[in-house]
């Protein structure tokens, strides 16, 4: 087994769960950062593949991706490197940093901070959108199922799965044979 | 008082119940957790009413003022939401025993179920022309969950002129510059600290 990429593996991780403020839609452009343009771990194909996947099963998207992207690296030791990297984070801080850690929390500079990164995760996730869109809208058929769910969802405020079980079938009818 | 205890306390001024007496094992904490990570579709904002709805309302381990409290923490700090939840209700209740126990509860369904998936199923299926249709609807779709959060968080956060013009800025910048991810979020943690304090005095 490589060490070294199980290394590069656990830090390519670490730092996504390091830095991913906002929920899973704002790590995918870190996870794109990492997997895609800096070590080409996946094709962007299959990037956007393994977003779905993360979606439609159980799990932060995060942890899903980690142990995916793991396996397809390293198999089973790449999967536990991988996902115990992305989880790290949460749990150094939130075991060790006790006080400290509501202290910061508490000075009226983190709300601040906080109201600052709010604008710049909206950001990652719009360039996740056109990253992803790159790859996913091939034709006027996908880009017609995009616009329709995109609708959808922000007017009718649809739980994910349904709208990517909705997708699924869509693909299945129009898919050209 | 465990070591764990002034996390709880300074964050709970009303909460009277000494997370000691609450009587939740390791194994109860373990199991619920495994329970809400395996029947948890979807990213973080989905499953954080379902931690409510098992800690708070069922078990009754945390109240619903110091879960609020925890739902704060959870979204200031970096990492995945429901993780981040999870370690910290079970920090309440057992200590950085606990924490983990909570987050291997949490990870450990989403681990098994993707490295099954990857390992097994996907390498079979994927060739398949039925698969492969799937897939070419899901792509689409997927592009428009991330453009509609992208959304439904602009609604939700970018109220006032000062958000908008970071929003825009940050944007503009990183199509120009391509900029790296976390160097957009340090700009925007920057430009938050500078703005966002000098609007208030």
């Amino acid at each position: 087994m490589n060490f070294l990429l199980l290394l590069n593996l656990f830090w390519s991780f670490f730092k996504v769960g390091l830095f991913s403020f906002g929920g899973g839609y704002a790590m995918i452009s870190l996870l794109e950062s990492e997997i895609i343009a800096l070590h080409g771990w996946l094709t962007p194909s299959e990037f956007i593949d393994i977003i779905a996947i993360a979606e439609t099963t159980p799990g932060p998207i995060a942890i899903n991706s980690a142990t995916y992207v793991g396996f397809r690296i390293a198999g089973i030791v790449g999967s536990t490197v991988a996902t115990i990297g992305v989880i790290s984070p949460s749990l150094i801080i939130l075991l060790t940093l006790g006080t400290f850690l509501m202290n910061i929390i508490k000075d009226p500079r983190m709300e601040s901070i906080i109201r600052g990164l709010r604008p710049a995760v909206i950001v990652l996730i719009l360039l996740a959108a056109v990253s992803l869109g790159k790859t996913g809208l091939v034709d006027w058929v996908t880009f017609a199922i995009a616009a329709s769910l995109f609708i959808i969802s922000t007017l009718f405020k649809a739980n994910p799965f349904y709208l990517i079980a909705a997708g699924a079938v869509l693909g299945l009818i129009f898919y050209p044979y | 008082m465990g070591e764990g205890d002034y996390l709880d306390n300074s964050i709970t001024e009303n909460e009277n119940r000494s997370p000691d007496n609450i009587g939740a094992s390791l194994l109860e904490i373990l199991f619920t957790f495994l329970k809400i990570g395996t029947f948890t579709f979807g990213g973080g904002y989905a499953i954080l009413p379902i931690i409510q709805r098992e800690i708070v309302y069922r078990l009754e381990w945390v109240d619903e003022g110091a879960f609020m409290d925890i739902l704060i923490i959870t979204q200031s700090l970096p990492g995945p939401l429901a993780l981040n939840c999870s370690i910290i209700v079970g920090r309440r209740l057992r200590g950085t025993l606990g924490g983990l126990t909570a987050a291997l509860g949490i990870v450990l369904p989403s681990f098994l179920i993707i490295l099954l998936l990857a390992a097994f199923l996907l390498p079979v299926v994927w060739n398949n022309e039925f698969v492969q249709a799937i897939f070419y609807g899901l792509r689409p779709a997927v592009v428009a969950l991330v453009a509609a959060a992208a959304c439904d968080l602009g609604r939700k956060f970018v109220k006032d002129r000062l958000s908008l013009s970071i929003l825009v800025l940050l944007l503009a910048v990183s199509l120009v510059f391509h900029l790296q991810p976390v160097l957009i979020l340090a700009l925007g943690a920057l430009l938050g600290l500078f703005f966002f304090r000098k609007s208030k005095q």
